[in-house]
């Protein structure tokens, strides 16, 4: 059996079912719930170059680049923002953050 | 069986092994390692797919910079990690139904619905040579796509002065001085140059000394 272009699809759909898993346990700890969006980012990119190779498409690839680049900026955003509410709060845990009564 | 096969199935099972301790590791600092270990494996089935510049890119970005953006923050924070746990496997029961029923629908219609098993080989135009992954990714990136990459490094930009911005801490007791002042400064704010003679004529002779004398 070769490899096909469902091979990568699921590995892309367990990937991200593994992030969904990973912010249902981690509900309180906002570091590991950065980490499993990135898993998830990662699992969308896999489907893309999958898609771009299989289709003979190099758009796909040049998506995946812009993705790179914003999700790099959003973790860089993402930690500055942790490391300001460690500094203020002394604590990580998703259930402190309630000051704006939402 | 070929041994593409074989790498993409080692590969995976190593990646998806990492992803699943990524998000039950105890110690966070063993999850982001186990995160780059998984952009690794990642990195590595896209060579299979022959995006060789994104993989590249993927190391190189994600395991150079990010990654390590993550394993600096995480050492920084003192993190008590009991509290963080608490109620961990309270969700994993509907966590875990919840993932299954995800991967296995999804996998059920995509290994169905995507035979796709031959990359379609690229029409190359008669008398030029097929480019390379990078090349054809630049050439695409700085012709059609230049107003976007413009715009990813003005995202790029922002996300850094607002990561600066955010983290910014200044000390109360240090001193420092305005250059902008600095630099405005004249020479007349500091020095006032007052004019006066060189020598002074001696004071009239008091009035007593003069009744002295007599």
């Amino acid at each position: 059996m070769s490899l096909t272009l469902g091979h990568y699809l699921s590995l892309g759909a367990m990937l991200f079912a593994l992030a969904v898993i990973g912010i249902f346990l981690n509900r309180k700890n906002l570091i590991v719930l950065l980490m499993a969006i990135e898993l998830m980012l990662l699992a969308v990119n896999m489907n893309f170059v999958a898609f771009s190779h299989y289709l003979g498409d190099m758009h796909g690839q040049v998506f995946v680049f812009f993705i790179l680049t914003v999700a790099a900026a959003e973790s860089a955003i993402g930690l500055a923002i942790l490391v300001l509410l460690f500094r203020n709060k002394n604590s990580i845990d998703v259930q402190d953050l309630n000051t704006l009564k939402g | 069986m070929d041994v593409k096969t074989g790498f993409f199935y080692l590969f995976s099972v190593v990646l998806l092994f990492s992803a699943f301790r990524v998000v039950t590791a105890r110690n966070p600092v063993h999850a982001v390692l186990f995160l780059m270990l998984a952009f690794s494996q990642a990195s590595a089935v896209w060579l299979l797919l022959n995006a060789e510049f994104l993989a590249i890119t993927l190391v190189l970005v994600y395991l150079g910079a990010v990654m390590v953006l993550f394993l600096f923050v995480v050492m920084m924070l003192d993190i008590n990690v009991d509290t963080l746990r608490q109620g961990f496997w309270k969700n994993f029961p509907l966590a875990a139904t919840l993932g299954a029923v995800v991967a296995f629908e999804m996998t059920a219609v995509l290994m169905s619905g995507f035979r796709l098993s031959q990359a379609p080989v690229v029409a190359v135009a008669a008398g030029t040579a097929p480019v390379s992954n990078s090349k054809a990714l630049g050439i695409l990136l700085y012709t059609e796509y230049l107003m976007p990459i413009q715009i990813a490094a003005a995202i790029l930009l922002v996300a850094m002065v607002a990561a600066i911005a955010l983290t910014l801490r200044h000390r109360k007791d240090s001193k420092a001085i305005n250059p902008s002042i600095q630099v405005r400064v004249r020479a007349a704010d500091r020095l006032q140059v007052v004019k006066m003679a060189a020598t002074q004529a001696a004071p009239a002779p008091a009035p007593a000394a003069a009744e002295e004398n007599k």
